[in-house]
């Protein structure tokens, strides 16, 4: 068995003195794992960091087994961020809650091709954190717990959406969700308007909306939780910093 | 067919790192050759260091007294503290001898799979230990790791307001490092940390 790919790092664990179990996301096999000899070395220690792309060739007799990991730096991003705490943090959550959540062994391009723009663009625009609440609606439809933010559920309207049902995640209008307002989740306008830029309250409503889904339905059934470098990031994202990129 | 003495000495030495049970052999072998020399010395040395080895209730250091020989050493400056990850780090940097003020040993990194948290960690005890007084500086010696950068931006939060001087070690060239063979990440850290000369 054998297979050659670009592949995100997710996490890595040291094994025997030298060596390490590195877990990776590619685009044609999902999330897979293996062992890569002389990974504590100083050649491959600075490469296997979660967030950085790697070029990986998976060897094993046979399928199930972990394999042996052979690879080579692509793209290194974690370097470029070890001294920006907000977008560090940012990284370690997003690779993180990846790691939790994707199923093993199974292809999800849609989320490795998510996963890469969302890394390539802390790099590239300060507005990455919109980016990163698009990943997680994304990340949760690909899993089956999708939102439908496209009409009201109660009247089929597709304007005036301003709520989401925590129950069935689906959106509600103005009028529908008045009287139950302080039981329902705000929808923030930017997703499902692309072009509108949030302001520091709205994204923070972004995030507590899917953080809130990923929470119900795919962390907390497994008895896992949010990673802690999440909840880091939304307290380093200070307002006046926000405002002012965003502006 | 060993007796089971000399299978038991080789089974614990074969746990330690860098020694697999063939080396485990040899170094019995060894041992049961210079009994006097060495067998019986290396005996009383592991039992007293078994016994009397502790963790400095002060920076988290080992050693045989509590505090440690380096917090009680007078000689040493007690306005700056070296934060750093393990007993291990403490010892690179004693042997390098750059630095001599205090140390702190956190006890590990903050690591978002493995569930440690700043709690488990012993940043508590270091940010007391600054807010008590009479520290000018704290230097942040971790790993240039993701999980090690994140321990130290945490800290750098704690410590905000502490009043102490947060500094950082440099990321880039390594000594005697040649730039056609270094990775991206460590040129990059090194082309935005360069200085005037």
């Amino acid at each position: 068995m054998e297979w050659r790919q670009s592949a995100v790092i997710l996490d890595c664990r040291p094994y025997g003195e030298t060596s390490t179990i590195a877990h990776v996301l590619t685009r044609g096999h999902g999330r897979y794992a293996g062992l890569v000899r002389g990974g504590r070395g100083k050649r491959l220690r600075g490469i296997l960091q979660p967030g950085n792309e790697i070029d990986a060739t998976w060897r094993a007799r046979l399928a199930d087994q972990l394999g042996n990991l052979s690879i080579e730096p692509v793209k290194d991003r974690a370097a470029r961020h070890l001294s920006d705490q907000v977008r560090l943090a940012g990284l370690t959550a997003v690779c993180a809650l990846v790691q939790q959540t994707m199923p093993e062994r199974e292809a999800h391009p849609a989320i490795y091709d998510a996963l890469s723009a969302v890394l390539d663009s802390m790099d590239e625009t300060p507005l990455w954190p919109i980016g990163l609440v698009q990943f997680e609606l994304g990340l949760l439809q690909e899993l089956g717990y999708g939102l439908d933010l496209s009409a009201c559920a109660v009247t089929g309207v597709v304007d005036g959406l301003t709520h989401v049902s925590p129950n069935t995640g689906r959106a509600v209008s103005t009028e529908v969700a008045a009287p139950y307002k302080e039981r329902l989740l705000p929808l923030p306008q930017f997703l499902n308007n692309r072009a509108h830029i949030p302001d520091y309250e709205e994204l923070l409503s972004g995030f507590r909306l899917t953080g809130h889904f990923l929470n119900a339905h795919v962390l907390g059934p497994a008895d896992k939780h949010l990673p802690k470098a999440r909840d880091r990031m939304l307290d380093r994202l200070a307002q006046a910093d926000w405002d002012k990129e965003s502006a | 067919m060993n007796s089971p003495e000399i299978d038991s000495l080789i089974m614990l030495l074969s746990k330690l790192p860098g020694i697999g049970p063939r080396s485990a052999r040899r170094a019995v072998l060894h041992l049961i050759k210079r009994r006097e020399g060495l067998m019986m010395p290396l005996s009383q040395s592991l039992a007293d260091t078994a016994t009397k080895i502790k963790t400095c209730g002060t920076c988290g250091n080992l050693d045989t007294s509590d505090p440690c020989l380096i917090c009680r050493d007078p000689e040493r400056d007690k306005g700056a503290i070296c934060v750093i990850e393990d007993a291990g780090d403490l010892w690179a940097l004693e042997r390098s001898g750059i630095f001599s003020g205090q140390y702190h040993v956190l006890g590990g990194v903050l690591s978002a799979l493995d569930g440690i948290g700043p709690d488990d960690l012993t940043i508590d005890p270091l940010v007391s230990r600054v807010r008590d007084g009479g520290i000018s500086e704290v230097i942040l010696a971790l790993n240039a790791t993701v999980d090690g950068q994140t321990t130290a931006h945490v800290i750098m939060d704690r410590l905000a307001d502490s009043g102490a001087k947060v500094s950082g070690l440099a990321h880039g060239l390594p000594v005697g490092g040649e730039l056609d063979y270094l990775d991206d990440g460590t040129i990059a850290a090194a082309f935005r940390a360069r200085r005037s000369v």
